[in-house]
């Protein structure tokens, strides 16, 4: 059906919550659109016939058949289209960095603004969600077993692929909750978690075994779980060893990684009232690092009720590497951006608590290997930022529990799983491996489509042997 | 969930449980722990695997009741289940080798020193221990250490039990005495295995302590539970908990250890007048 289009050169602005208010209470930050909004949207699109957005997706939804539908009023439809392709469309919706991915290669971009492809995916997400209650078919049964090992979205999307093909699978979980970074890292104003719990019930749902509190590795080896009749294994254990500066000071109280800080107030919730999780309650944060982590970290951290927190950044704005939404959020809702900055040192006092960071300016020199400009220090210019807590926010890297317990799989010099190629076969038969615990920390969406091309794969694998 | 079959109070403060975890307990060495949340929103906790019958399935933790977590695992009981239990984390104490060893206990740190004598003492090593507690009424695993030890040095702070004096006292004279051990391992409170280690480096003898800092996942994820060890940053729930004596910074590690003291406080109050509130 041909629709009227909207040539508007501006995206619909995504309703959110007062930043005055939000940095107040972790609700959801930015609210969705109404349906008459994303119908609205829907209609920005051109329906190129050659898609280059779908191109710029890394799981090549077919973009503009979905948004077609929304501009239709199909919204049942629409979702189909995307499910096609991905398996957690609400999750991605909100989290994925649209600017540099779908987003970036939107004709409508060159002239005015892109398509909003990534909120019109979150409204159809959530549509569905709220309007679909029929439970999910259970597959037929193959018979045949597969283990994944971590409950991230790339262990769950293998997971929920191999399950629609009859595979009898069981996800392994070290933590208590499924959901990996979902739950752990991601705070709740950016990505409620009743929307992980959902997707985790749909996959019980399709007969999916989900064990928490197995450390594979430690309670149970790769090699038993082979013994224990699975066919194939997919690794989908993500980069969670925190990264450190190795500079004095780094053990007083008051310097968390990200990822305690973070755990402290999204798994074990201690943003709520009346938590057992202790955590410090800060009046000057300093977060070092740019990316969606650290923004996670120090818009936590304001809500957590600071009155000053920074971000510690070595290059400058342009060269931040979180979303950008995120960023002029952070900005909204009052932290302030110290870039061209790094620590040097943090100052304790007598009781062996944070109260100071030595740092010094840089200033930008030649581009480095990885084509952005390296940042060097500005002779002189150390100064004292006045905080009480620090976190550091500056990488994580896989950890050494599952490669230290399985003889014969290869990782490289970052502890990275080494696959090959596209369908993550390690170095090991039946074994494959993806997102994160294979590239070092990256996106949901990469992760997503990693733990895709393993299901395929696997179920070749098991049918061809 | 992780039924309780078996719960014993050791003494006023210190209670033993034995759950059934049968795949932990197929797994589980000496000097390895688990992690526990006793209900759905407790915090995760961490304590040593103080024994394990791999044919029963069951795994044994003994705990100092000390503050929230652990007055709320003590409010169960036999026939309860545990929200999580989760494990056996860390590595293995090393026991490869070791021919004559003085293992070291203080209080409720003698829970994580029998499991490590016992297998020793098994593997026919000879073992002298050294347990300490405050006062006799504290004493705990005293059959348990005789069944496993060769020699046995009971020390109390105030004499009212065994000798009076400190652990590295009765240390001390065992090593003057001519006993040579390949290695000294030292369990219990920070400021112990400090001294400890004190005394062996002026003997040169290997000394090998149980760190326990504050935890989250045990996983290698948060780094929470970081040390400096021979200047380098060590993450205790994989690296460790084990570490060699002589190496770490125990004055970083006690100032760590007292973080959250406030919060600990007054969450002990609050599950205190919570238990008061469930007797009447
Ligand atoms: C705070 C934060 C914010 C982020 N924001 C964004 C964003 O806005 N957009 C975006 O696209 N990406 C973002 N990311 C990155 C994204 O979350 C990750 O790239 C993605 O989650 C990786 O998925 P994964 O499944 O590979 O691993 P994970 O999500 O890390 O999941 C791995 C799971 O495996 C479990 N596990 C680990 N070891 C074992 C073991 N031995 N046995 C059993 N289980 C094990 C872990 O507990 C975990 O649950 C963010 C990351 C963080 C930390
Ligand atoms: C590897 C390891 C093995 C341990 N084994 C034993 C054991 O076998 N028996 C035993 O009685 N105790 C053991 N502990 C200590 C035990 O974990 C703490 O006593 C317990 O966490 C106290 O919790 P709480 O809420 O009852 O007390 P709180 O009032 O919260 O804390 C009292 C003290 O316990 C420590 N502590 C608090 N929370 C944690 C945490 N999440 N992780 C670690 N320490 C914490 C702090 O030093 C604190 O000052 C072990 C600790 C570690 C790290
Ligand atoms: S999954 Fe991410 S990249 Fe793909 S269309 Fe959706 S928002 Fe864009
Ligand atoms: S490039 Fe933009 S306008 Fe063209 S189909 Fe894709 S979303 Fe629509
Ligand atoms: S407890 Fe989190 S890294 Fe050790």
């Amino acid at each position: 059906m041909a629709v009227q289009r909207n040539m508007d050169p501006k995206k619909c602005p995504m309703p959110v919550q007062d930043p005055m208010v939000r940095r107040n209470n972790f609700d959801e930050v930015a609210l969705g659109y109404t349906y008459e909004m994303a119908v609205n949207e829907a209609k920005r699109c051109l329906n190129c016939k050659n898609k280059p957005c779908t191109t710029g997706c890394p799981v090549q939804i077919d973009i503009p058949a979905f948004i077609e539908r929304v501009a239709n009023e199909d919204m049942e439809g629409a979702y189909q289209v995307i499910a096609k392709s991905s398996s957690l469309p609400a999750v991605c919706g909100r989290v994925c960095p649209q600017e540099k991915q779908c987003e970036s290669k939107c004709v409508r971009g060159i002239k005015g603004e892109s398509v909003g492809i990534g909120r019109l995916e979150r409204f159809v997400a959530d549509w569905h969600r709220e309007h679909c209650k029929d439970a999910p078919e259970m597959p037929a049964q193959n018979g045949h077993k597969v283990a994944i090992i971590g409950a991230g979205p790339s262990g769950l999307t293998a997971a929920g692929d191999l399950a629609k093909l009859g595979y009898k699978v069981t996800v392994y979980e070290a933590l208590h909750l499924a959901g990996g970074v979902l739950v752990y890292g991601i705070p709740e104003f950016r990505l409620p978690k009743i929307i992980v719990q959902k997707e985790i019930d749909n996959l019980k749902a399709i007969g999916v075994d989900v064990e928490t509190n197995m450390v594979i590795g430690k309670v149970l080896t790769i090699d038993e779980l082979f013994e224990m009749g699975n066919e194939a294994v997919y690794i989908g254990s993500g980069a969670g060893l925190p990264r450190f500066m190795n500079i004095p000071g780094e053990s007083l109280k008051g310097v968390y990684s990200a990822n305690e800080y973070l755990t402290r107030i999204n798994l074990m919730k201690a943003y709520k009232e009346g938590s057992k999780t202790p955590i410090k309650h800060s009046k000057k944060v300093a977060v070092v690092g740019g990316g969606n982590v650290a923004m996670d970290a120090a818009r936590s951290a304001k809500r957590m009720g600071a009155d000053e927190v920074y971000i510690v950044y070595r290059r400058g704005m342009e060269e931040l590497p979180a979303r950008k939404e995120e960023v002029e959020h952070a900005e909204e809702e009052g932290i302030i951006f110290k870039t061209l900055t790094n620590p040097v040192e943090v100052l304790g006092n007598d009781a062996g608590e944070v109260c100071g960071m030595k740092c010094v300016e840089m200033e930008l020199g030649e581009p480095d290997a990885s084509g952005r400009r390296r940042p060097i220090v500005k002779e002189g210019s150390e100064f004292v930022l006045d905080v009480d807590t620090m976190i550091m926010s500056i990488g994580t890297s896989p950890n050494p529990l599952i490669r230290s317990t399985t003889p014969g799989l290869e990782t490289n010099s970052r502890g990275c799983i080494v696959t090959d190629g596209e369908n993550g076969l390690t170095t090991r038969e039946g074994v494959y491996a993806g997102g994160d615990a294979v590239t070092g920390a990256a996106t949901v969406i990469l992760a997503m489509g990693a733990g895709k091309a393993a299901a395929k794969a696997i179920d070749e694998y098991i049918k061809n042997k | 969930m992780y039924k309780i079959v078996r719960k014993k109070e050791l003494n006023p403060t210190v209670t033993l449980m034995e759950i059934d975890a049968p795949l932990i307990a197929k797994k589980a060495e000496p000097g390895q722990f688990i992690i526990f949340r006793a209900k759905e929103d407790s915090e995760r906790v961490p304590l040593t695997i103080a024994d394990f019958d791999r044919e029963k399935g069951t795994v044994t933790i003994i705990f100092q009741i000390v503050g929230g977590a652990t007055m709320e695992l003590n409010s169960l009981n036999e026939g309860d289940s545990l929200q999580d239990f989760v494990g056996p984390l860390g590595k293995p104490s090393e026991t490869d080798g070791l021919k004559k060893v003085a293992v070291v206990g203080g209080g409720v740190g003698c829970a994580i020193a029998y499991p490590i004598a016992k297998k020793l003492h098994n593997l026919g090593c000879e073992v002298h221990s050294i347990v300490g507690f405050r006062n006799k009424d504290l004493v705990i695993l005293e059959d348990e250490f005789k069944a496993a030890s060769d020699k046995l040095c009971m020390m109390t702070d105030d004499g009212s039990y065994g000798t009076k004096g400190l652990v590295t006292n009765a240390l001390e004279e065992l090593i003057k005495d001519g006993n040579e051990y390949d290695e000294v391992i030292a369990i219990g409170p920070v400021i112990m295995m400090k001294f400890v280690s004190q005394l062996t480096k002026k003997y040169n003898i290997k000394t090998i302590v149980s760190m326990n800092p504050i935890m989250i996942d045990g996983t290698g994820m948060c780094g929470g539970c970081r040390l400096t060890v021979g200047g380098e940053t060590k993450f205790a729930c994989v690296d460790g908990p084990d570490f060699d004596g002589h190496l770490v910074d125990f004055d970083e590690a006690m100032h760590r250890g007292t973080m959250y003291r406030d919060f600990e406080t007054h969450a002990r109050e609050a599950s205190c007048n919570l238990l008061n509130k469930e007797v009447k």
